[in-house]
């Protein structure tokens, strides 16, 4: 069963995610709201992490190899400034889409599964995924014309 | 006549007890200067004290062209002729020998003074420069809570259709955010439900977070004489202090600041837990239910009692009075909206009100406070992060209509995202991005939090300041231009209070000097900029505060906030009318949603909402896809620990609050000879228990620090909450001794309410250390 796959797949993102969050905080503690918003997101992403630990456990997990581009992106090259903050922001986006996708997915494995356990952990997790990128595009939408039309960097 | 001193010793005046249902008495308040009684007044002038949200109606006596006293109108419907400290002294400051008088420009490092024409010449100049250069977006505006209603306006007009920033707040960010939005979140917009003669018919009252004894004297006085009465009203207490109104409670919950959500979701689960549910308004006038249901479930009285750090029967008794009173009456003030999980808190306080029904009937009202005399007119004109007429800006037909009246280009209103919060536009500021700050009437210096970072913004070489003020305050030492204006009683105005209340404030003497209305400046300001509407007419078309006051009724007809049947006149036959006015209820409405039909349509609500754990702002589709249609969102989220909780380093909990006896920065209090005694400095207050462990004594000078910065002031041991210290925030520099750091935002961390944007003032975490003794008598 390629349920696994999946799981394996939103099991690390998640993870990752969870790591990048806290990057972002970290670079830009300067912005207060964001420093505390980051932080307060990890943390529901390692919740998830730990939601999905059990379903992991029960389907098997697969080892990923697909190279994780919006990750090492991120990760690459240290970005400050207003433009900086607004490409990590740009990223987070992209990264928690990701997420978003991914519980599409299983949801729809876990419906034809009967799996009502997994789809009820999932719906929760989907919950805050959308509140992530509701905030993410609401702060991105704040920052963005400041920062391309009056910031210097 | 009530003596000084008494008044003084007795901040809230005689009682006059009264029972539910009947009107209460007057009592009418006077105080004029030594050596001069009412016979020697030459003429009162009519107004409403502007010493905090209350509004009280009052007349301005004058002598020789000089104020000298106030007189409280029996007649008026928000005081009944009674006036608290701070408005029977603070007037004096009208009349101080350091008021700034002449326009102050920077040069060679030092304020010189200047003629108007040269000041207005240079924040024009660089105004245009960075226009040309980089847009409406460099310049950003930093506005109060105690202007008039016409000064706001006019700032928010030609902010926003003539400069077309989106960066204009007001210092009603520190003090009412939280409330503004509470209601839009709950109701659909801004706009208090209440009225303050539901004081006189309730059963019970419910403060949360609220030291109304302290922060709005008159309306504690009403309460008072009540609580005096036949058949008292209980009264539940929620703050970490042994306030006024807590020695007075039935329950006093003394909770860990930092807690309030907590503690209100447990109330609600009690609620729901005894079935003190209307479920008949529920049904009809409300969605959500279920959403809350499910979030309080675990907030048993024990969870909550451990959480908050107070005995679960004590939150078990307080469900008990505000489950089963008839006639509930709640408010909530700094308490809740500078502290963790403001909006949150402050929206389950309204869930309260909607589960049980409690709502737009006598004695049923819940009132999310104001703490300034006129931040209900910011929030209404939109110089704050609001558009006009509570409009929401993220409807295009709401900012279409505001493009019409001022007959602008559409684009040209920044409509792309909310108005920046002050906190944010802070930060602009910092990074450089703004260069142009305008600040009128406030004193950011002492009251933002981390006041160290502030003061290195407001030193930013490319950071062009215009301090707007009466005084040379602490933040006017920082400016490149000092702009010299005209105080309450100089002027003519309306002002709006926190229960809706509209009064005309009439100029009664001549400002000193040189100095000019805030009005007159932002009139010459749009006249030299040559704002012009798509006719090439001037945009800013009123010339005086009438004129203001009647562009203005056109901007609100319709809206929530409609003032379309008020006018100078009719304020001046009868002052103190509440809104909405228009010609359906001439004499304004007591109360709002009496049919259980709120402002929450899509196409009517001033916002469609926001996550309250993020600050996620809904979507207008979402908010479409579900349209609550006239129905009030009851929406809750969980409690979680404050982000700065007490360590091994930092191990105590600090908060901020008010003395009875001073206003925002002293800025005018500090210059009333008798409220200035009364309370001449800053003080620190802990539990005799916390003060043992680190040899503290009463009258010790403490030093207080977070990882932020330190205060010193004097200790006074009291039973707040264990583990609590409070300092008042009131201590900037000005009339502070020998250079002592004795403003509690030097310890106050930069962090805000994810929805309102409110700073957290209340919850961080400080370590103390006795500095030395008492201090010696002689």
């Amino acid at each position: 069963m390629l349920l696994a796959h999946y799981l394996g797949l939103v099991h690390r993102s998640e993870g990752e995610l969870a790591d990048a969050y806290r990057e972002v905080a970290r670079r830009h503690a300067d912005e207060p709201d964001v420093y505390g918003t980051c932080r307060l997101l990890a943390e529901q992403c390692d919740s998830h992490v730990s939601t999905l630990a059990p379903f992991v456990e029960r389907y098997g997990e697969t080892e990923q190899d697909d190279p994780q581009d919006l990750h090492r992106d991120l990760f690459d090259e240290p970005r400050d400034g207003s433009l900086g903050f607004l490409r990590d922001l740009h990223d987070l986006y992209l990264m928690a889409n990701e997420a978003d996708i991914s519980w599409t997915v299983i949801a729809q494995a876990a419906q034809g599964a009967r799996d009502e356990a997994l789809l009820e952990a999932v719906r929760t997790c989907e919950a805050d995924t959308a509140a992530q990128l509701k905030w993410l595009k609401t702060r991105i939408k704040q920052s963005a014309p400041q920062t391309l039309l009056v910031a210097d960097r | 006549m009530t003596g000084q001193s008494d008044r003084i010793a007795h901040p809230w005046g005689a009682r006059t007890p009264f029972a539910s249902g009947t009107r209460w008495p007057e009592r009418t308040d006077v105080q004029l200067e030594a050596g001069i009684d009412s016979h020697d007044v030459d003429r009162w002038v009519t107004s409403a004290c502007v010493l905090c949200s209350n509004g009280c109606g009052l007349d301005i006596a004058v002598k020789d062209d000089r104020i000298v006293g106030v007189r409280g109108r029996a007649a008026d419907r928000v005081n009944h002729g009674r006036l608290g400290p701070k408005g029977l002294f603070g007037w004096q400051a009208n009349n101080a020998g350091d008021r700034l008088t002449r326009p102050l420009v920077r040069r060679g490092g030092e304020l010189h003074e200047t003629s108007w024409d040269d000041a207005m010449g240079r924040v024009v100049e660089r105004s245009r420069a960075l226009l040309d250069e980089k847009g409406g977006s460099a310049i950003g505006f930093y506005t109060s809570g105690q202007l008039f209603l016409e000064e706001y306006y006019t700032l928010a007009v030609l902010g926003k259709a003539g400069l077309g920033t989106p960066h204009m707040d007001g210092n009603t960010r520190l003090c009412t955010a939280t409330a503004a939005q509470a209601l839009k979140e709950s109701f659909g917009s801004d706009g208090q439900p209440g009225s303050y003669e539901d004081v006189d018919e309730a059963d019970a009252f419910f403060l949360v977070g609220h030291n109304i004894a302290e922060t709005q004297t008159v309306l504690w006085s009403r309460m008072l004489d009540r609580l005096d009465g036949p058949k008292r009203p209980r009264l539940v207490v929620v703050d970490p202090r042994p306030t006024m109104p807590a020695r007075e409670a039935d329950v006093h919950l003394a909770i860990r600041n930092g807690t309030n959500l907590a503690l209100m979701n447990g109330i609600i689960h009690e609620v729901i837990a005894n079935d003190w549910i209307d479920h008949d308004y529920v049904d009809a006038h409300t969605v959500g239910f279920e959403q809350v249901e499910r979030v309080v479930q675990e907030y048993t009285p024990e969870r909550v009692g451990e959480i908050c750090g107070v005995d679960p029967s004590a939150i078990r008794e307080a469900a008990r009075i505000v489950g089963a009173a008839d006639r509930l009456v709640s408010t909530a003030l700094q308490g809740v909206y500078q502290s963790w999980q403001a909006t949150a808190t402050a929206c389950q306080l309204n869930n309260l009100h909607l589960v049980r029904g409690m709502l737009g009937a006598p004695g049923r009202a819940v009132f999310q406070m104001n703490g300034q005399p006129t931040a209900q007119n910011t929030r209404e004109t939109g110089a704050d992060g609001d558009l006009p007429g509570f409009r929401n800006w993220d409807n295009e037909d709401h900012v279409r209509e505001l493009a019409e009246l001022w007959n602008v280009d559409m684009a040209v209103i920044p409509h792309w995202a909310p108005p920046t919060h002050a906190m944010q536009i802070w930060r602009y500021a910092e990074q450089g991005s703004i260069r142009l700050l305008w600040i009128s009437g406030t004193n950011p210096a002492v009251s933002l939090p981390e006041l160290h970072r502030i003061r290195s913004v407001l030193e930013r070489d490319d950071l062009f300041v215009v301090v707007q003020d009466a005084f040379p305050t602490e933040t006017a030492a920082y400016a490149d231009v000092v702009l010299p204006v005209a105080l309450w009683g100089e002027k003519t105005g309306t002002f709006t209070n926190a229960d809706r209340t509209v009064h005309l404030s009439e100029r009664a003497v001549p400002p000193p000097g040189d100095a000019r209305s805030d009005l007159e400046i932002f009139l010459d300001y749009a006249d030299r900029m040559g704002f012009t509407d798509r006719n090439g007419q001037p945009l800013v078309n009123w010339s005086d505060p009438e004129s203001a006051f009647e562009a203005w009724k056109t901007c609100s007809r319709g809206r929530p906030c409609d003032y379309s049947a008020l006018s100078y006149e009719r304020l001046r036959d009868r002052n103190g009318i509440q809104w909405p006015c228009d010609d359906r209820t001439p004499e304004g409405r007591p109360r709002l949603y009496s049919d259980g039909h709120f402002y929450t349509a899509a196409d009517r609500c001033e916002a469609f909402g926001h996550d309250l754990v993020t600050g996620g702002a809904v979507t207008e589709q979402e908010y479409r896809a579900a349209d609550p249609a006239g129905r009030a969102i009851l929406k809750a989220v969980h409690y979680r620990a404050p982000a700065e909780e007490p360590s091994d380093e930092y191990p105590l909990r600090f908060t901020t609050g008010r003395t009875v006896y001073h206003f925002h920065t002293r800025t005018k209090t500090g210059r009333a000879r008798q409220l200035q005694a009364a309370a001449p400095e800053a003080w620190i207050e802990m539990t005799p228990g916390d003060a043992g462990r680190y040899g503290i004594a009463e009258g010790d000078l403490v030093r207080v620090e977070s990882r932020r910065g330190a205060m010193e002031a004097r200790a006074r041991l009291l039973g707040l909450a264990e583990g609590v210290v409070f300092a008042p925030f009131h201590y900037g520099s000005y009339g502070t001794p020998n250079g002592t750091a004795t403003a509690a935002n030097e310890l106050t961390v930069t962090e805000w309410d994810p929805v309102s944007k409110q700073p957290h003032f209340k919850v961080a975490a400080v370590r103390v250390q006795r500095v030395d003794g008492p201090e010696n008598p002689s």
